[in-house]
């Protein structure tokens, strides 16, 4: 059956039919200095097949030795997920044939997962959701393959390809939801913030560095829907690599779309693994899993079963840092912002560069204003995450305190802002550079403010009667003749009592 | 300068001829050549030399060797001479060559594996053993010959021809380890050291007449030997006495934090048990099971005079049951290919070895494929196709799954045998060596070599067979196995030395000097002159 010629249902018409059960599969690359199964340090960006050694190349005789402070990391993000930690478990191979697989297996677990059965928080729009985490198991990662020409960039159609395997043996974890069904039309925003979530979580643990862009983070979703009061759940496809929180947003919508398609038309959803496309947002059809590999798995014999100790678990128990959610609500009541103000510094990631900028020294309402709208605005004019933008929260504090201190009015910051984005230097360098200083030195202003008059003898006139208000025409007049670097409050002030309507 | 030695000359009435002239230093055991390396009565340079001279006069009728190092050979020697020049302590075996079983990862020499698919494939790195016995002053001399990747019991499944038994040249030298006791079999090298999977040491022991080790699971790295069956996989060494096997065992053995699976346990005192040829108080267990239909007479007759003579020498005999060694056999067929299968997939073509169908315009799935197809022998394609088939969904639970069952019940097997005895014993393999082609075409005969051998390899214990004579039908020699627990193979040297001084004091004259195949590789080396 063709599904190529079905048009996908509205989203909201779709979830007025349909109950959506979404499920993430979330790949993290740890942070440990060296691979999982030898001493080959983890890097990235070095020249290709640079960082490797006879163990991540799997050459004949070579044998792997368990990395521990990769279990170590798991461990603990296992216990940040409510997890129970297994007493004994083994590493298991995953058997298929794939250029950039050096063993041709994949060294994983499989019915004995390191931990299971926890669950994360998330909240949207107000509703709160307990994720249930299945599983939480640890792996080594694939070499890379860059497949050159063809229209898809994936291996069939390719000229030829080109295998990298620095990546080869980089520690993975994978942590593995329950279905997750309720969610209705909020899937989309579910699924957004689940992994975002789980990102400031791993980010918060230091395990791992989580770029989603460099694919330290990789997710999987999983959705299927369902007539609305169906006592059985839809047949669910996989869409693989879904690497920007957007995107994940997208790829639920889009696939609860073509779902909904397919079953108006009286079809069936194929169980299948699906690509998603960033510039459509669509997802098109991969493997299905009526052809899928047998993995053959058996229990790994080159390395012997892990028993982690319990006191070696408790110990990292003990040791688990503040964690995001108990975070938020000892910043949000430290900055004595609303809830609304909270959710949006999460949506526009800028949670932890408030938190610096407060750290640096800054009032909290400024350092909220400054990187949820003015930085904000230069973020997605650069077409950059707000993390990313040249500027510091160091520095950004710096520019609110010479604000405060009148230094800087905020047309003035502005412009420091820029020089700062464009590597002028520091705060305080930009404004020398530039010559931005506010004019507070009184003389000058003064004789501006008296050339003012002098100008325009009238509305001096009508303000010694009285009409303060006239007084903004000779404001405006101070400040271009001081190209904006005055203090308009000053200026003002220094007007009426020059005209004498001061007091 | 070598006249103090014991050579094979003037062997009472056994016919062979042994190497003559400077070649007779091919003839002393490593322990006398390393005494007399480390008194300065010999150089290793002369010892290495006289070795490749023997292989370059021999190997044509014998096909031990895959690729021989003259040049590292002698480098090595020249090395542990200068050491004991410059007064520098030696190892118990430097200077002492040695025949490599072409599985080992050396960067010095081509690693094959027996396989088309490995040909010419020099590894960049040593094994844990290979550096070992580097550093001990053990001169490399080569790589032996083997079975594809250790799968089979003649070397008749090697990709570059099947190496021959030095008692008769027509006959296999056994598998897969046939290279390195042909080469030892043949005077060639004193010592080899090969893997044991199934029995891949013991059996080419038994049917050339030779000492050979399957140690403890884990008390021998396994890194950089490259895998057949992970779970099973053991090095052990391969010598003409029992002295140089433990010899062998204590500089080749200990932990390797380089292999997981490596025991971080002392190295069990083998070469003393070497030296204490006592059996007074040992008890000893028959194993019922490994005996009866199947096994030749000949073979049965040396064994059962073999334990007889134990008991003479002060042991306790008593019969054993292990009732589940009847299913190991079976067990083995599944566990040894599930694990080859998922091992043997890495050979692709991508990285490394052979690459067959490259034209531009296959797809790398077809390369892999293409060469897979070329570059394995059926043996091999064989056993992927077994394990494959075990470990697939749907049938993992009855046959890998099950196997390992039985693999548990043969460990408890062992367990309760050792609370009742010391040791236990039975032929190492069914039959004397066969001649090369009987079998080939016949898998299941083939497997069952290894029926008395596969026991110990599933329980990770530690074995060792012995020679314990010739069998009267026909001449050729028998061994006899002895299995102790894990970590106890101190016990297995203590048997088998006071077998083989017994042996020794009765015959009068060395075991292999009734080697009638000696006498062919003189023939075929004379006419090739």
């Amino acid at each position: 059956m063709t599904t190529t010629a079905i048009k996908p249902v509205p989203f909201d018409l779709a979830t007025s039919k349909y109950e959506p059960v979404i499920g993430l599969e979330t790949h993290v690359e740890l942070g440990t200095v060296t691979k999982m199964f030898c001493g080959t340090p983890v890097t990235f960006g070095a020249e290709p097949n640079s960082a490797v050694c006879p163990v991540c190349l799997g050459l004949p005789g070579s044998l792997p030795v368990i990395n521990k402070t990769a279990i170590e990391y798991t461990i603990k993000i296992g216990l940040a997920l409510n997890c129970s930690i297994a007493s004994w478990c083994r590493f298991a191979r995953k058997n298929y044939f794939y250029p950039d697989m050096p063993k041709n297996f994949q060294i994983s677990q499989y019915d004995e997962p390191l931990c299971t059965d926890g669950w994360l928080e998330v909240e949207v729009d107000g509703h709160e959701f307990t994720i249930g985490i299945e599983r939480v198991h640890l792996e080594e990662d694939t070499g890379k393959s860059m497949h050159v020409g063809g229209a898809t960039g994936r291996i069939h159609g390719a000229d030829y390809s080109l295998v990298d395997y620095n990546r080869a043996g980089i520690p993975l974890v994978e942590i593995v939801t329950k279905p997750i069904p309720g969610t209705a039309a909020l899937a989309p925003a579910v699924a957004r913030a689940y992994v975002a979530e789980l990102r400031d979580l791993l980010r918060s643990l230091d395990v791992s560095d989580v770029r989603m862009e460099q694919g330290s983070l990789r997710c999987d979703v999983n959705t299927s829907i369902a007539p609305i009061g169906s006592p059985d759940w839809g047949t669910r496809t996989e869409t693989k690599n879904v690497n920007s929180l957007r995107s994940i947003e997208r790829a639920v919508r889009s696939e609860v779309e073509r779902q909904a398609g397919v079953l108006d038309a009286g079809g069936r959803i194929v169980q299948e693994t699906r690509h998603f496309q960033e510039d459509t947002g669509a997802t098109t059809s991969g493997r299905s899993k009526e052809e899928a590999q047998d993995y053959r798995y058996f229990p790994e014999p080159d390395l012997v079963p892990m028993a982690p100790a319990r006191e070696w678990v408790e110990e990292i128990r003990a040791s688990l840092p503040e964690l995001p959610a108990a975070r938020r609500v000892r910043l949000q009541a430290q900055w004595g912002l609303s809830d609304l103000d909270m959710t949006a510094l999460r949506n526009a990631d800028a949670l932890d560069l408030v938190a610096e900028t407060v750290a640096a020294g800054a009032p909290a309402g400024p350092a909220r204003n400054w990187w949820l709208e003015e930085l904000s605005r230069r973020a997605n004019d650069a077409g950059i995450e707000l993390a990313a933008l040249a500027i510091s929260p160091a520095q950004v504090a710096r520019i609110i305190e010479l604000v405060e201190q009148g230094q800087l009015n905020n047309k003035l910051a502005r412009v420091v802002v820029d020089g700062v984005l464009a590597g002028e230097g520091s705060p305080d360098e930009v404004v020398a550079s530039r010559n931005l200083a506010v004019v507070t030195d009184t003389s000058v202003l003064a004789a501006a403010v008296d050339e003012a008059i002098a100008a325009n003898p009238d509305i001096a006139a009508k303000i010694a009667d009285g009409k303060i208000a006239a007084a903004g025409a000779l404001v405006g007049v101070v400040m271009k003749a001081t190209k904006g670097q005055a203090d308009a409050a000053s200026v003002r002030e220094l007007i009426l009592q020059r005209c004498g309507a001061g007091n | 300068m070598t006249g103090n030695y014991q050579k094979a000359e003037g062997a009472g009435g056994a016919g062979g001829r042994p190497p003559a002239g400077d070649a007779a230093l091919t003839t002393m055991t490593a322990a006398q050549m390393a005494k007399a390396v480390a008194d300065g009565e010999l150089s290793a340079v002369e010892l290495a030399q006289a070795h490749l001279d023997r292989i370059e006069l021999t190997d044509v009728a014998v096909r031990a060797f895959l690729h021989v190092a003259p040049e590292a050979a002698l480098a090595a020697a020249r090395k542990v001479d200068e050491e004991r020049a410059a007064g520098k302590p030696l190892g118990p075996l430097a200077g002492v060559p040695l025949v490599l079983k072409d599985v080992f990862t050396t960067k010095d020499m081509p690693t094959t594996c027996g396989s088309k698919i490995l040909a010419g494939w020099q590894p960049p790195y040593d094994s844990t053993i290979t550096k070992r016995l580097r550093h001990a002053g053990i001169v490399i001399l080569g790589k032996s010959n083997m079975d594809e990747f250790a799968m089979g019991s003649s070397t008749e499944n090697s990709a570059f021809g099947p190496s021959r038994n030095p008692w008769d040249l027509k006959l296999i030298p056994g598998g897969s380890s046939g290279g390195s006791s042909a080469a030892v079999a043949a005077y060639q090298a004193p010592l080899g050291i090969g893997t044991d999977t199934g029995g891949s040491i013991r059996q080419p022991a038994a049917v050339c007449g030779l000492v050979g080790t399957k140690p403890t699971y884990g008390g021998n790295s396994r890194y950089g030997v490259v895998a057949f069956a992970s779970s099973l996989d053991t090095p052990g060494p391969l010598a003409r006495t029992v002295l140089d096997a433990a010899l062998l065992h204590e500089v080749m053995s200990g932990h390797d934090p380089a292999d997981s699976t490596s025991l971080d346990a002392p190295v069990p005192p083998v070469v003393a048990a070497a030296r204490n040829a006592d059996v007074a108080g040992l008890t000893i267990g028959v194993v019922s099971e490994l005996s009866g239909e199947g096994y030749e007479t000949g073979v049965l007759t040396r064994f059962n005079e073999t334990v007889e003579l134990l008991e003479s020498l002060g042991a306790k005999v008593q019969e054993v049951s292990c009732p589940h060694f009847t299913y190991a056999l079976p067990a083995y067929y599944l566990i040894a290919p599930s694990e080859c299968s998922s091992n043997l997939a890495r050979f692709d073509a991508m990285r490394y070895g052979l690459r067959i169908g490259d034209d531009g315009e296959a797809s790398a799935e077809d390369v892999m494929s293409m060469t897979r197809a070329v570059g394995f022998g059926a043996e091999v394609k064989r056993r992927i196709m077994l394990g494959t088939y075990a470990l697939s969904s749907g049938y993992y639970d009855a046959y890998y799954g099950k196997a390992q069952q039985v693999r548990t019940l043969i460990v408890r097997d062992f367990d309760q045998a050792f609370e009742q005895v010391d040791v236990l014993v039975s032929p190492t393999t069914p039959t004397t060596a066969f001649p090369i082609g009987e079998r080939a075409d016949d898998p299941m005969a083939m497997y069952l070599a290894d029926l008395c051998t596969i026991p110990s390899d599933l329980a990770g214990n530690a074995a060792i067979s012995v020679p314990c004579g010739v069998a009267p039908e026909n001449g050729l020699p028998v061994g006899f196995q002895v299995m102790a627990p894990v970590l106890a193979d101190d016990r297995l040297y203590r048997v088998a030395a006071a077998i083989e001084t017994a042996l020794d004091q009765r015959r009068g004259y060395p075991l292999l000097t009734q080697a009638r195949g000696l006498d062919q590789i003189a023939d075929v080396t004379e006419a090739g002159r």
